[in-house]
């Protein structure tokens, strides 16, 4: 075991959680929430929704299975990660694993933070930790090393999507299909989803003028932070809502196509961040179990008459998806790509790809 | 949707055994409870007497009569049911269940299946069936060829790939079977294998492959949910029974854990599961290349576990989904606001140890593999897998006191038992690590992860930390809290700072506890919520972690709440029925107004549901949690009288620390359990005792023996191996058991007691307030005394006890009583003979036979004893044995058959699993029911008698006579076979398996010519003991109802002669009165 340091997490009512470091040993501040699932580590790390935040893992071992190795897929996407590196700001666990075991583990987690700069903490009672968040709601906070202080920072009050996404056009495969990406901050495995149902994806930056671009369809992404920031992005996306191609929303995408219908989006309490959550298809019997990761939220009450919700939360009742009564466009607040997470909903891309195909035959 | 059913067949799983065991009492127990709620009007057949779900207001109606085709549907013709649930009694219900529809008895009463339809069930139980379903929708199962050439076991080998498994079919405990890693093996294990059997199965070696559960649920509407997966600690070719499995899995990626939850919901999909199913996989622990092993489309042992270890309610979901509702129709009962359909997340990690009791046996295997030897299992909660392991190591309750801290094993080859693991294998890791052993070595040699080998090695690492100290001053708090937060109680603390010696732990852990209190080092209590924390909880459901700073609840201090200590886990000599008792305390603890605390750890109990208590504490038997939580909760006071041994264990210690006990006090039961303490109050009341001493060498043995006279019972207070009591008939059979077993010294005296042959054997349950006897129920064995009570077969009321004899019995009961002040449940034994009676022992707790005492009587003495313990008022119920106009037996379940080469014979140290206790008109028909609860089976034609002692030959020669008169044909062996033709009995004589002469019983045997098999050991003379060991084990592994006693095999003989199986009333309990 290497030399330890303490450290902590100072939280916005003044509440400090005394931990050890077993990342990059610094100061970060950042907003502070927590995540209920088991698995999943290297994903959640590179997830860049996660931008601006300092993420508490209930689940109390971390670190088991290091960090696997670099490798891309045929499509030259890396097979475990889902973006080119780790976006959330600080790791708080409760039992760190020093020793990892897995077959295609090049790194351990501790090794992995420190090349990329990330302070985390373990020894923390991470479940009082997620008790206070989701009573008092979600909170900022700072990790403090001794003898260097740092402010709080609201990443609420920062575009966070500009942060995340691409800076630059990038064409995928050549399928048969072209699917214009949005990246608002995307997860690579949205990418692989579509490339595997054939189709050519041009990714572009989240204020990016796509409707220009010759397309069978349109992807909005997932990404960080509050929607509202994103006025270019829902002023595109409401000029391809005349455009009448299909349209497929994920997360951030399901808000901003939210948005661009008139709707109103809030902020929830402690959002919702889990592999465990249960939705249920509007006005059917389907229940699926979805990952997610979100604070924002579409106001079910505000959407507009030619739109009606696609799928509910069946713990909270907050809306999970929302769909054009006429037109092909549709959209979920959950990760039917998954990644990490269950893969219930990747049925999805299917439906979307059929969309296109029958838009395509219509016209 | 809900469907319209108004009457529902519940079947459970009968008594308790090897591979089927209390998670059946958990399982049926929700299930009815779901039921009675969406006011199904509930009939369960279950003859396992000792259980919950048998009680009073779980079902409408009970039966308690064998779970088998014949019975089941002469209820069903008689209730008419509109359905019936199958998935709930394990094996035993589901096979039924499939007969009854193989045999078209559910179409002809219009009795619908609720939940998974039988097609789905045979689908999963015939091997190939399932491998080509699953092949249907491209789910790979272990490739396997059945081949009877050389040269296709190559060619199997060709499209297989080595390395290779080879099995010789049809052969038992695995003869011929070998791994092989090239041709050449594969030729060599080939050609043995066809010495054993013209057929071979050629299979895919999947040895060291990761073994990973999920259970899985479905709704009608085709939504599905995991609700847990497991990992294996040890990797595949152990059972998972055998296993220590933890959930989640710990070494899983992402990809991997979800490829498989993927899999199990497509699988469940195809197969049609309606409620629950559990998929077994081997994953390779190199690639995320995997099979799939096994599915079970019932509730199942790791049903049970993932229920405890989530706190998802698994069988009380599947039931209602039965009855036609989706998932998402349904609450969580924890958040009581969230619906059903979701996937609990944990923020803690639970391991389940299995408990052996492999000891007991003579010639039993002890090497673990891919049969189930284990008779129970326990649940450790913690926040880091360390914590969890040594709290699970503690459990287990075979003398470890977690990981490290042991006594290292004896006469042990590490390595050997590192690659040939045996149920010690977890201690030899420790032993190997402590003497430095690489982890890696130890992965090489047992292919457990790594993973799980550094997080042992973080506990040994920190031993010879703790280790370098000798005073607890110069020990740092932050070791302390390290030291605590990996799981070390204050014994091992004691043991490896402290250095304590073994009779001064008590005070030693007490010191520790008192340092590391000042010090501040206190556990917290943690929920389990199944939400992670993520939704508020008002969930009563708790365990004790050293990892976390702040109480989940809050204690109110309002003298109010009482503790009541529960069983711990099953084991040969405490199982069901102390958890049966432990429930109806706290049912009894709610009613009178106080909030009732449980504290035990086995996954396989209905006290360990959240829902029978106010606070359940999944958490340690042991003084220092015991302490940690009255501290906490400071209690009105505590019950120790209801869960056996181990919390009668802890009295004295609980009262060392001015923690009020309810009911008898410490010290009196101190005087019970102390056998001088004990001796000298029977000669003070002038109750007269079997003659005993307490000796300390050889010579003092010789001597008391040339008083008393052979035979002898011989109790070593230390056992080197074999049994730890035995009953010697001669010298020579003294010596060998004393050289053999024992060793004999001032620290180990040896109790020598006189042993009285032909005598009956009577227990008494009874309840008594301040020393004045309230309730009583006096039973019989059928056997003479000599056969543990928990192995005999019991008679409630006693038909054949003189009149006097019951009256002196009530009087010694009153005076005993009297004399230990007794107020609570209370057990005796004695013996009788020609109306003298003497004590054998006396127990101031609840004993094995309260339940059935209590439901045969129908006056539920728990609840009297717990009432008296509380200071309830209590008046004397108005009814007594006497009064009854019906008979009950209990007898005991042997579970012979899954333990291979164990000898099947009944002797003074307990060997049973389980029991039933069946209610009857008539002594011979209760007899026979409970006979066939257990397995028997009425025998067609042939019985074998090999009737041993000239005493049994008597015994025997009225049934033999009795058979001849019905027309069965009988055998025997020499002896025997001269006796019968003596006395004009014709039989036909078979010869010993040792003789080389025809007709042989094996030969009889092993070509299935019997039904029936008695077989009586004469002596402990060698080949005696082996002639007899060859036919009895040879009866049990081919499947031949077996009786080794006398006058079982007459009680047995006399009531299938005088009447039928079709004789046999169908009636329920409420109609017995």
């Amino acid at each position: 075991m290497p030399e330890l340091k303490k450290i902590k997490l100072i939280l916005e009512d003044g509440t400090v959680f005394e931990g050890t470091s077993f990342g990059c040993h610094k100061s970060v501040a950042g907003e502070v929430v927590f995540n209920t699932a088991m698995t999943g580590y290297p994903e959640s790390l590179t997830d860049p929704s996660y931008k601006g935040q300092i993420l508490v893992t209930t689940y109390p071992l971390i670190g088991n299975y290091g960090v696997p190795v670099d490798d891309v897929d045929e499509y030259g996407l890396p097979n475990f990660f889902e973006s080119d590196r780790i976006h959330l700001s600080g790791l708080i666990i409760s039992d760190y694993s020093f020793e990892y075991s897995h077959w295609n583990a090049q790194k351990s987690l501790s090794q992995w933070l420190q090349e990329q700069g990330v302070p985390g903490i373990f020894g923390i009672d991470t479940r009082a930790l997620t008790k206070k968040l989701r009573e008092t709601g979600t909170m900022l906070g700072k990790i403090e090393v001794e003898g260097q202080p740092v402010d709080f920072y609201n990443p609420d009050k920062e575009n966070q999507v500009a942060k995340a996404s691409t800076p630059k056009k990038e064409v995928y495969g050549n399928g048969k299909h072209k699917v214009v990406l949005v990246d608002c901050g995307c997860k690579y495995n949205i990418i692989r989803c579509l490339l595997k149902r054939d189709t050519t994806v041009i990714r572009v930056p989240w204020d990016y003028d796509f409707t220009q671009e010759d397309y069978d369809g349109v992807m909005i992404s997932n990404g960080p932070g509050d929607p509202q920031y994103c006025q270019p992005t829902v002023a595109n996306i409401r000029k391809a809502f005349d455009q009448g191609k299909p349209i497929f929303g994920i997360c951030m995408g399901n808000q901003l196509i939210g948005i661009a219908s008139g709707a109103k989006t809030y902020k929830l309490k402690y959002g919702h961040r889990a592999h465990n959550h249960p939705v249920r298809k509007v006005n059917d019997t389907k229940c699926f179990i979805t990952s997610q990761n979100h604070s924002f939220a579409i106001d079910n009450a505000t959407l507009s008459s030619d739109w009606e919700p696609l799928f509910v939360n069946i713990n909270d009742d907050t809306n999970e998806g929302i769909q054009h009564k006429t037109k092909p466009i549709f959209s979920a607040q959950f990760h039917p790509e998954a990644f990490s997470g269950p893969t219930d909903t990747e049925f999805l891309f299917d439906d979307f790809v059929k969309m296109i195909e029958e838009h395509k035959a219509k016209n | 949707m809900k469907k319209n059913v108004k009457k529902a067949i519940v079947l459970g799983s009968g008594a308790l055994k090897i591979g089927e065991a209390g998670e059946f009492d958990y399982s049926g127990s929700q299930a009815l409870k779901a039921l009675k709620e969406e006011g199904v009007y509930t009939v369960l057949i279950n003859p396992n007497i000792a259980t919950i779900q048998t009680s009073e207001n779980i079902a409408d109606k009970i039966y308690f009569l064998p779970v088998t085709p014949f019975f089941v549907e002469q209820v069903i013709k008689r209730e008419q049911p509109d359905g019936i649930l199958l998935a709930f009694g394990g094996q035993t219900a589901l096979n039924c269940g499939v007969k009854l529809y193989e045999g078209g008895i559910l179409e002809k009463y219009n009795v619908e299946v609720l939940g998974t339809p039988v097609q789905s069930i045979i689908d999963t139980e015939d091997r190939e069936i399932f491998a080509n379903k699953l092949a249907e929708i491209d789910v790979k199962t272990p490739r396997s060829f059945a081949v009877t050439s050389i040269e296709d076991a190559l060619k199997a080998s060709d499209k297989i790939g080595f390395p290779i498994i080879v099995r010789a079919a049809f052969t038992l405990g695995g003869m011929g079977s070998g791994f092989c890693s090239n041709r050449e093996e594969l030729i060599m294990r080939a050609e043995n294998a066809f010495s054993y059997s013209n057929q071979i199965l050629v299979e895919e070696s999947l040895k060291g492959w990761k073994e990973v559960e999920y259970e899985v649920v479905r709704d009608a509407y085709n939504n599905c949910i995991t609700v847990c997966n497991m990992e294996n600690f040890d990797p595949l070719g152990i059972h998972t029974g055998e296993s220590i499995v933890v959930a989640p899995s710990q070494t899983l990626s992402n990809s991997e854990y979800h490829k498989l939850r993927e899999l199990a919901i497509k699988i469940i999909r195809h197969i049609g599961v309606v409620g629950e199913c559990n998929v077994q996989y081997a994953l390779d622990p190199y690639s995320e290349d995997y099979r799939v092993i096994e599915v079970n489309a019932r509730l199942s042992r790791s049903s049970a576990l993932a229920s405890k270890a989530t706190g998802y309610p698994l069988a009380f979901v599947a039931a209602k989904l039965g009855l036609g509702y989706g998932l998402f129709e349904l609450k969580n009962s924890v958040t009581k606001v969230t619906s059903t359909f979701f996937e609990p997340a944990l923020d803690y990690v639970v391991c389940k140890i299995p408990r052996w009791d492999l000891n007991k046996f003579t010639g039993v295997s002890k090497q673990i593999g891919s049969s189930m030897k284990s008779v129970g299992e326990i649940m450790a909660i913690g926040r880091t897998f360390e914590e969890a392991i040594q709290k699970g190591l503690r459990m287990v309750g075979q003398g470890a006191h977690g990981f490290v801290a042991n006594h290292p094993l004896k006469d042990k080859d590490i390595k050997e038992e590192l690659s040939e693991p045996t149920d010690q294998r977890v201690f030899a890791i420790s032993d190997a690590m402590q003497a430095g052993m690489s982890v890696e070595e130890i992965h090489q040699l047992t292919r457990i992860d790594r993973w799980f080998l550094e997080k042992l090695k973080n506990i040994t690492d920190l031993k010879s930390q703790l280790a370098a100290h000798n005073s607890l001053e110069t020990v740092p708090n932050e070791m302390l809290k390290q030291a605590k937060m990996m799981g070390y109680s204050d014994f091992q603390l004691a043991r490896l700072i402290l250095k304590t010696p073994g009779e001064d732990i008590e005070n030693g852990q007490l010191k520790v506890r008192k340092h590391r209190i000042a010090q501040g080092i206190k556990p917290v209590v943690k929920q389990i919520d199944t939400m992670a924390g993520e939704f508020p909880a008002k969930i009563n459901y708790l365990y004790v972690t050293y990892n976390g700073n702040e109480q989940d609840v809050e204690f109110q201090h309002d003298n109010k709440s009482v503790i009541v200590l529960g069983s711990g886990a099953y084991r040969i000599g405490s199982s069901v029925e102390f958890d049966w008792c432990s429930v109806n305390a706290l049912n009894t603890v709610n009613a009178s107004g106080y909030r009732s605390i449980m504290i035990n750890y086995n996954p396989e109990t209905v006290s360990t549901d959240y829902d029978v208590c106010s606070r359940l504490y999944f958490d340690e038997l042991t003084l220092e949690r015991v302490l940690d939580i009255i501290d906490l909760e400071q209690p009105k006071g505590v019950v120790v009288s209801m869960g056996g041994q181990i919390p009668n264990n802890l009295a004295m210690k609980l009262h060392r620390q001015n923690v009020p006990i309810l009911g008898t006090s410490p010290v009196d039961i101190d005087r019970a359990e102390d056998r001088q303490k004990f001796s000298s109050l029977l000669d003070q009341l002038k109750v007269d005792q079997p003659r005993w001493a307490s000796l300390t060498t050889i010579d003092d043995i010789y001597k008391f023996v040339d008083v008393v006279g052979f035979p002898v019972l011989v109790r070593p207070s230390y056992v080197l191996s074999g049994a730890a009591m035995n009953v010697v008939s001669n010298r020579e059979e003294l010596e060998h058991f004393l050289n053999l077993a024992t060793s004999v010294s001032k620290q180990h005296p040896v109790v020598v007691s006189e042993f009285i042959e032909e005598a009956k054997e009577i227990e008494v349950d009874a309840v008594a307030k301040d020393g004045e006897v309230i309730a009583y129920a006096i039973s019989e064995h059928i056997e003479f005394a000599g056969v543990h009570s928990g192995d005999a077969t019991i008679v409630f009321p006693p038909q054949k006890l003189y009149v006097e004899t019951i009256r002196r019995v009530k009087r010694i009961t009153r005076e005993i009583a009297k004399g230990l002040n007794i107020s609570g449940p209370f057990n005796m034994q004695l013996l009788a003979k020609d109306n003298d009676i003497k004590v054998i022992e006396c127990n101031l707790r609840a004993s094995r036979s309260f339940p059935f005492v209590s439901k045969v009587l129908k006056v539920n003495l728990i609840d009297l004893a717990t009432k008296v313990m509380l200071g309830e008022p209590v008046e004397k119920p108005n009814k007594n044995l006497f009064d009854l106009d019906c008979v009950g037996i209990k007898a005991p379940q042997f579970s012979f058959a899954r333990l291979q080469k164990a000898d099947p014979v009944l002797g003074v140290d307990m060997a049973s699993t389980g029991e039933v206790g069946c209610i009857a008109g008539t002594y011979d028909e209760a007899v026979l029911q409970s006979m066939l609860s257990v397995g028997y089976r009425i025998p067609k034609q042939n019985i074998l008698i090999s009737s041993g002692p000239a005493r049994s030959k008597v015994e025997l020669l009225e049934s033999a006579r009795l058979l001849k008169q019905k027309g069965f044909n009988l055998f025997a062996t020499g002896g025997t076979h001269k006796f019968l033709t003596e006395n004009g009995i014709e039989n036909t004589l078979l010869y010993w398996p040792n003789e080389d002469k025809h007709p042989n019983t094996l030969d009889y045997i092993r070509d299935k010519k019997l039904d029936l098999v008695v077989n009586i050991p004469k002596n402990l003379s060698r080949e005696e003991l082996s002639n007899g060991y060859t036919i009895r084990r040879n009866a049990i592994d081919f499947n031949i109802p077996l009786i080794t006693n006398a006058r079982l095999a007459s009680a047995f003989i006399h009531a299938f002669c005088k009447m039928g199986m079709e004789d046999i009333a169908i009636k329920s309990w409420e109609e017995y009165k």
